[in-house]
């Protein structure tokens, strides 16, 4: 059983909570709870990775209330990554429409935020806040997961 | 029937009503454990449903009535289911109807609600968890047949609260090779029906390996809240037979008063919160089952049922 043995070695790998945010004016309806969906809307990739990080055993967004869930219906947030790009403004648009509210846009990452150098190349409308106006934005390329989950924290003041 | 089954049935509805997100958030604080992690705790998901009854309802285009019924449907179905498997009490008032025939059928026609549901909104994924679940449905229903009527063949009855009852009488009797036979099937299958890891991952964010979680793709809001309810309840109700039909201790009965009733709701509370446990700490060690793979988990369950039956017939203990 070396699963069995590793998880015995291990024991809690989670890093120790930091004292809770001051809570931002962005209401999700929750202060407990913050169920996001991520929306590549042309990102490189680099985001995804640190965003990943976020849920995993060390940063362990779970347990602030931070889940990520399959549906934008299902979603008190948004988390929008990378440049938006012609071609997905249109479903950028609606995935905002299909979360219900009230709901939370986060432009996660420097592409997201202010373009991060690609404004004006053929296939990129700009950054998150020419389809929608982002309502949390989380500097950094990419930014680290602790910064990510501390933007999101403010949300709900969890 | 009696008063004091009458008030067993109420406080009966009562505690999986209530207790059932509990038993969900356990079974997530014992995986984030396992794996290292922190957890969000037992009550998030009280957390949670609060939330999204105050959310926003998006109906999707196109879809009608079957859409927006379904999650009731589905709820309702599970009290009743609540109030006629033998939990807390064995003399509930509908113990006439408490037949192993009648909850299957109320379990099927609340998975055929969401799959209905689901095909309504016209969406592929919910296509694609729809015909999964019915294909699922298809076998675990035979399966759970079986299985308990192995359990039935000692009490004579089929009706759930007899067998539950007879357990108790004679507690040696399920360690037979039928009673083990019969566990190891309800175990495979409880796992099925109630969505949970090797079957199907509740915890998935990929569309293309989903079952359940594929077919509520389009809910938000309260409907939403109400559909996650109802699988948590299906949980309980499902554990919670298990513990029972193996583990009667506690079970309050026609002459229980009010503490006899406490004492049930505290044991079924301790059996399947052990059990649930168990569970949850057995499914870090498995991962998700290929789809194609889940039909010969499933015949194996089946399998395991018939020689139940098979063993209860002829190596069961004799009765004069």
């Amino acid at each position: 059983m070396g699963l069995l043995s590793t998880i015995l070695r291990l024991g809690r790998i989670a890093e120790p909570a930091a004292a809770p945010p001051v809570r931002s004016h962005v209401d999700v309806g929750s202060r407990t709870s913050l169920h996001v969906r991520h929306v590549d809307a042309g990102s490189c990739n680099g985001c995804e990775v640190e965003l990943s990080g976020c849920f995993s055993p060390v940063y362990d967004a779970e347990q602030y209330g931070i889940r990520l869930v399959a549906s934008p219906r299902h979603a008190d947030a948004l988390l929008v990554t990378g440049v938006v790009t012609r071609n997905l403004s249109d479903a950028l648009l609606a995935t905002v429409e299909a979360t219900p509210r009230p709901r939370a846009v986060v432009a996660v990452g420097d592409c997201a935020c202010d373009g991060g150098g690609l404004l004006g190349a053929y296939g990129v409308l700009g950054p998150v806040r020419a389809v929608v106006a982002p309502d949390v934005e989380i500097p950094g390329c990419p930014p680290h997961p602790s910064a990510i989950i501390a933007a999101l924290r403010s949300v709900t003041g969890r | 029937m009696t008063l004091s089954g009458a008030a067993g049935a109420v406080v009966q509805v009562a505690a999986v009503a209530a207790g059932s997100p509990m038993l969900v958030g356990w079974m997530r604080q014992v995986r984030a454990r396992l794996e290292g992690r922190a957890g969000a705790g037992a009550l998030q998901p009280y957390r949670e449903l609060r939330k999204l009854a105050g959310k926003q309802d998006v109906t999707p285009e196109g879809t009608t009535a079957v859409f927006s019924l379904a999650p009731a449907l589905v709820a309702g179905v599970m009290l009743v289911c609540a109030a006629v498997v033998p939990t807390v009490t064995v003399a509930s008032p509908l113990d006439s109807i408490a037949d192993l025939f009648v909850v299957v059928g109320l379990l099927l026609v609340a998975t055929v609600a969401l799959v209905l549901a689901a095909l309504d909104t016209g969406t592929p994924f919910g296509g694609i968890g729809a015909s999964r679940e019915t294909t699922i449905a298809a076998l675990v229903e035979p399966a759970i047949l079986v299985a308990v009527y192995s359990l039935s063949i000692r009490a004579s009855s089929s009706n759930l609260a007899a067998i539950v009852r007879a357990t108790e009488r004679r507690p040696g009797d399920v360690l037979t090779p039928a009673g083990a036979l019969a566990f190891a099937a309800l175990v495979v299958v409880i796992v099925a029906e109630t969505g949970r890891l090797p079957v199907d991952n509740p915890a998935t964010h990929l569309e293309l390996t989903m079952v359940h979680e594929a077919m509520v793709l389009e809910y938000s809001g309260s409907r939403l809240a109400i559909l996650e309810w109802a699988a948590a309840m299906r949980l309980a109700v499902l554990v919670g037979l298990l513990a029972n039909l193996y583990l009667p201790a506690g079970v309050a009965g026609p002459r229980s008063g009010p503490v006899g009733i406490v004492l049930g709701v505290l044991a079924i509370a301790a059996k399947v919160a052990v059990l649930a446990g168990a569970l949850a700490a057995a499914e870090v060690f498995v991962a998700k089952l290929r789809l194609f793979r889940v039909p010969e988990l499933l015949a194996g369950s089946y399998l395991l049922g018939l020689l139940a039956v098979t063993a209860a017939y002829f190596l069961g203990p004799r009765r004069a």
